[in-house]
């Protein structure tokens, strides 16, 4: 027991949350409902195929009415957190679990982005699989995602959070290889779930040094005594975090699954690998804030982990030609923005949660803007066979504009009311910091611009560039989606225009009993005004360059390309580093082993035996004759018992 | 009611019966097995409910007249810990048996004789958990070798005959050694001892440091080699990968872990200060157990010898729970003895139903397999996930208590052991995707069997074991509360009560209540 423990009144204000009373005492069935219907759908036979979907879309639009009016019961309340433990799940000793929820404003932000946006998806979804033979199962799936993610943000403590963290992780994983049989699915899968299971095992250590130091892993408990530890425990603690929130949001040096997931069904990428699973980690890392908060070199490596990653992002995404990938990247690069705001802290943790969803409303836009692309160009994916699209998809072509304004933060789209306070906020830090986030922020503003132009021009303006019948490929009939697919485009069109200027206030003051008060950052450096006015002239400037370099369209090939541009093709080697460093050296140590505990662990034991039975040919004897062998050794057996009895008996020994 | 020896008796008495039906009458000795065995259940069932978690130690006793001589009683009695592990025997065995239906027909054996086999092998090792009488755990301890030796070297038709007798051989070896160690312990303990062979006698007998060591040592290499810990793990990838599908998953899924249990039950109670001496000794196998056994786990071509090794990583994470002596290590340990039996069980069974299907147990041979028996691969991935730990599956709850009560007092360990659980899924999913995904593997198109997926009969073997998987995944505290008094009341006997429960109290750090 730590004396300074027993300071714990004198420590900062403790974290209190209220019982839950009304509706909210039903906040499991926000998790139960789609929890069900995933069973219902996983294991009841072809006969569910006819109704499977429509089941799965009721039960998240169930969990967002209900979800809905928890909100507006939690704004009349006192004390905008209540709790609510619903049994002991793990009780030994002074470790006590309990299965418990906490419904707060920053869980209220979460639980309507999960099921407002969800739903949408598996709205799509119903129209995007419906060739497929595997829907239900997708379904199944998908709704099974819901659960693990609401699981995810609705949990009291650290556990529940890391049950939900690895259920999304499995979700996510049967969703990348739902077509199983393709290999590159398969692997694809495979990856995402092993790197993040490396991130998983930083999330369990932090959580081990919880209960270790605090003798808890409930919320509360953490939080009003974080401030006590010892500024190198929270150090460790707050890097242990960070690995798994790396892990999960494809952050530096975690990232490389991402990208790979994008061999699941296009549904599944907007869903889980850009709006919301992938948020998972700025979730974490804003819910421990007063952890984060506690210790200043931590929340430079959150940066910079951010900044990092966010150009890293920008510049491999500038090189791709799949349509997916480049959405893939842009949401590496995305993320790394709200890592960067979290990791400034005060009133940045709010500006993070906010782009965070205005990311999840227009990234998801703009990925079930490819699907419906791909729809109607027999999924084609690379964008230099596209081109000139606009003219036969109208729909999609305006809903994707919405998402590419808003996300290159052109005003008064989503995207500048919720990236440029970042940029303003990396420009706050003091000293030299300040310059280097602030700069590599505003150079990702621009780099963005330019790929998303790209990516824009190249799909739906300049020349068509389709694949025909005459090349050996498949003539190009583009059509617009059906009504299921375009009414979701439109809805999250409308999120991507608005959401930015109705949600950046409202939503900061939402959030202060959990992050804080929104505080007016007063950069040293630059005025507002000029970061603003450089960050927009940077992202005009790189949508013109594309506009001017692909307006006449592209290459249908790979052309060659400098030493930059190849290292961006390549993912800046990142891939090929993490094979040749882990991935080949692990399959030959692998190997060895296995050679060395045939012949090496096995040889000495049996040598052993063999020297003990009296040379290796009595063993072999043993192996020949074995049945009268057995009967020999266990008469010798019970001789040798008796006789030690009767040694004893007769007072030979003891 | 005389529970125990009902419960350790009448497998025994169900195996003569069976032994005696002729042989060519199968179909009767399959279903006499098997009713059998769901009476054994039954019991097992009003045992269970007999047992009062919050009660005395050791319950349920019951003692007879032996050698009166050597002070040898027929003395019965369970605590928590061997109280779950009777109950994983009891439902194993029968859904075993059913798994095995058909099993005995491939061999040139007798059907009849293999059924009585198994339920030989269900007394004897229930008879483990059940003695109270060192002598009579030491007799069960070795006549348990003898019907999984026949079943090994006579069923086991999946390898070719001369390397299922290497196996048994190697299996019967490798526990005669072990036992005639421990034998050596039992006669010291008595010698020492005062002359008796009781076993709450002897917990109240304090034994010279030296004494204690050796004696000890005796007991520990015999239940390591049983469990088995490295570097004594080589027998078993031999045994599990030769033993029938069904009686791999109870060698692997319970008989083993008597050598846990004896652990738990002997060398920590009896021999407190050398179980503390030894302790680093023992975390340290364990712990290089994890990473090794997973490593070659990886690199293993055949099924049944991967999910051995999956099994021995296993084992490491209970020899670090047990050694780590706190409360939620220890508590974590033994629910992971039975979690371990519920997961490893359907995963051998399951993996038996893949290899009768293709007549493999190479990876190679499958690829794709999903495809053509999505149910079947579908239980497989659960099975899979199970053993990966995942929350919402049982064995998360045990290797996070494992890890959680380590890590408060031996950091570095808790930190390698952790390592494991990434292994852990890169053996899983390495297995699943090169049997059931990516491309089908031609040869399999050709097979009958690989068109018939879950049959009625397979249904109900699996069922149950992931209905528990699932519920326990998600509410573990009725097995909790039976299994924590007892593993406090074992750990009290080794340390302090503070230094096994040592992070700090909760009230002091209390959020403002």
């Amino acid at each position: 027991m730590q004396p300074t423990l027993m300071l714990a009144e004198a420590a900062q204000a403790p974290v209190v949350y209220a019982s839950a009373t009304g509706i909210l005492s039903y906040m499991w069935l926000l998790i139960a409902v789609p929890a069900v219907s995933a069973l219902i759908l996983l294991t009841t036979g072809r006969w569910a195929d006819k109704w499977g979907h429509w089941l799965g879309c009721a039960a998240v639009l169930f969990s967002f009415v209900l979800g809905a009016a928890m909100f507006f019961e939690l704004r009349d309340l006192p004390n905008r957190a209540v709790q609510l433990d619903l049994y002991s799940f793990i009780p030994v000793g002074s470790l006590q679990v309990d299965f418990g929820f906490l419904f707060d404003p920053l869980t209220a932000c979460f639980v309507l982005l999960i099921t407002g946006v969800g739903f949408l998806i598996h709205l799509y979804a119903t129209g995007y699989m419906a060739h497929d033979e595997g829907r239900r199962r997708f379904f199944g799936y998908f709704n099974l995602f819901i659960a693990a993610m609401l699981l995810l943000v609705l949990g009291n403590n650290y556990v529940m959070l890391y049950f939900g963290w690895e259920g999304v992780g499995l979700a996510s994983y049967l969703l990348i290889s739902f077509w199983y049989g393709r290999p590159s699915a398969a692997t694809a899968g495979k990856k995402a779930f092993i790197m993040n299971r490396i991130g998983d095992a930083g999330l369990v250590l932090g959580i081990f040094v919880m209960f270790a130091q605090l003798g808890s892993v409930n919320y509360d408990v953490v939080f009003s005594n974080a401030g006590l530890l010892p500024s190198t425990t929270i150090l460790v603690l707050g890097l242990l975090l960070l690995l798994g929130a790396c892990g999960k949001s494809g952050q530096f040096p975690l990232q490389a699954w991402l990208p790979d997931a994008m061999e699941g069904p296009t549904p599944v990428s907007a869903l889980i690998h850009a709006a919301t699973m992938v948020t998972a980690g700025v979730y974490l890392i804003a819910r421990s804030n007063p952890i984060f908060s506690a210790n200043l070199t931590l929340q430079t490596v959150v940066v910079s982990v951010g900044a990092l990653t966010l150009l890293l992002g920008c510049i491999i995404g500038s090189a791709k030609d799949d349509i997916k990938r480049v959405l893939a990247w842009s949401t590496v690069s995305q993320i790394g923005y709200m890592f960067l705001g979290v990791g400034l802290g005060g009133g940045a943790y709010a500006l993070a949660i906010i782009h965070l969803l205005a990311h999840g409303f227009f990234k998801a836009n703009m990925f079930l803007g490819a699907g419906s692309v791909m729809h109607g160009m027999n999924d084609q994916v690379d964008i230099r066979r596209f081109g000139g699209l606009w003219k036969y998809m109208k729909i999609t072509w305006l809903t994707f504009m919405m998402g590419w304004l808003a996300i290159i933060g052109i005003p008064p789209l989503s995207g500048f009311f919720t990236k440029e306070p970042i940029i303003v906020a990396a420009f706050a830090r003091p000293g030299w910091t300040g310059w280097l986030y602030g700069f590599a922020a505003l150079i990702g503003a621009g780099l963005t611009a330019f790929y998303m132009t790209r990516l824009f021009i190249l799909t739906f303006h300049g020349p068509k560039r389709w694949t025909t019948a005459k090349e050996g490929s498949v003539d190009q009939h583009p059509h617009e989606s059906p009504p299921v697919m375009t009414i979701p485009l439109i809805f999250l069109a409308l999120g991507s225009i608005f959401a930015g200027w109705l949600m950046a206030s409202p939503v900061a003051e939402w959030l202060t009993p959990v992050l804080g008060p929104p505080v007016e950052e007063h950069p040293t450096t630059l005025s507002h005004t000029t970061i603003t006015i450089l960050s927009l002239a940077l992202t005009v400037a790189g949508a013109g360059l594309a506009y001017a370099l692909f307006n006449k369209g592209t290459a249908l090939e790979p052309q060659p390309a400098g030493a930059l541009v190849t290292a961006a093709r390549n993912n800046l080697y990142t891939d090929a580093f993490n094979e040749a460093v882990f991935e080949k050296p692990g399959k030959w140590f692998t190997r060895a082993l296995v050679f060395v505990d045939n012949k090496g662990v096995d040889g000495l034991v049996n040598g052993l035996a063999a020297l003990v039975g009296g040379g290796s040919g009595r063993l072999r004897r043993l192996q020949t004759g074995f049945v009268r062998s057995y009967a020999l050794s266990m008469l010798l057996g019970g001789v040798l018992v008796l006789g030690a009895f009767a040694a004893v008996q007769l007072g030979w020994m003891g | 009611m005389k529970y125990l020896s009902i419960l350790t008796l009448a497998p025994l008495v169900g195996a003569l019966t069976v032994a005696f039906v002729p042989r060519a009458k199968p179909e009767l000795a399959k279903r006499l097995a098997l009713i059998w065995s769901i009476v054994v259940l039954a019991v097992g069932v009003a045992t269970w409910v007999a047992y009062k978690p919050g009660g005395p130690r050791l319950q349920l006793q019951e003692s007879y007249t032996w050698i009166p001589a050597w002070g040898a009683k027929f003395s019965f009695a369970v605590d928590g810990i061997a109280l779950v592990m009777i109950a994983l025997i009891a439902l194993l065995v029968p859904l075993v048996i059913l798994a095995s239906w058909h099993d005995a027909e491939k061999s040139k054996r007798s059907v009849p004789a293999y059924f009585a086999l198994l339920l030989a092998l269900e007394g004897t090792m229930i008879g483990t958990f059940t003695s109270a009488d060192v002598l009579l755990f030491y007799l069960f301890f070795e006549v348990m070798l003898v019907p999984m030796y026949f079943i090994i070297g006579s069923f086991g038709t999946d390898v070719p005959a001369k390397q299922r007798q290497y196996a048994a051989v190697k299996f019967f070896l490798y526990s005669l050694v072990g036992g005639l160690l421990m034998l050596a312990a039992v006669i010291g303990m008595w010698v020492y001892g005062g002359q008796t062979f009781d076993w709450q006698t002897l917990t109240n007998v304090e034994f010279t440091t030296t004494v204690q060591r050796w004696l000890f040592l005796g007991f520990f290499i015999a239940f390591a080699i049983k469990a088995p810990f490295f570097p004594f793990h080589t027998w078993l990838p031999d045994a599990g990968g030769a033993a029938p599908a069904g009686a791999a998953a109870l060698l692997v899924g319970v008989m083993d872990k008597v050598g846990t249990f004896g652990i738990l039950r002997y060398c920590l109670p009896l021999f407190p200060e050398a179980s503390r001496w030894f302790a680093p000794w023992a975390i340290g196998l364990s712990v290089i157990g994890i990473i090794y056994a997973a490593l070659v786990a990886i690199g293993q071509k055949d099924l049944k010898r991967l999910v051995s090794y999956t099994s021995i990583a296993h084992f490491g994470f209970i020899g670090v729970g047990i050694f780590a002596f706190t409360y939620q290590a220890g508590s974590g340990a033994v629910l992971y003895m039975v979690n371990h039996g519920l997961a490893t069980g359907l995963l051998f069974l399951v993996v038996g139903m893949f290899v009768a299907r293709r007549g493999s147990t190479l990876v190679t041979d499958f690829g794709g397999a999903g495809k053509l028996l999505p149910v079947l691969a579908g239980v497989f991935f659960i099975a899979g996930m199970a053993s990966l730990a995942l929350p919402g599956l049982a064995p998360f709850v045990s290797e996070f208590l494992v890890l959680i009560g380590t890590f408060t007092v031996n950091k570095p360990v808790a930190v390698i052991a952790t390592v494991g659980i990434i292994l852990a899924a890169a053996y899983v999913l390495w297995m699943i995707q090169r049997t059931t995904q990516g491309n089908t593997n031609p040869a399999l198109l050709d097979l009958a069997p690989m068109k018939r997926d879950l049959s009625l009969r397979e249904g109900i073997v699996v069922a149950p074991l992931i209905v528990l998987l699932i519920v326990l995944g998600f509410y573990p505290k009725p097995v909790l509360d039976v299994i924590n008094p007892a593993v406090q009341a074992t750990l009290t006997d080794v340390v302090t009560p503070e230094r096994a429960d040592p992070a700090p109290a909760t009230s002091t750090v209390e959020a403002g209540k």
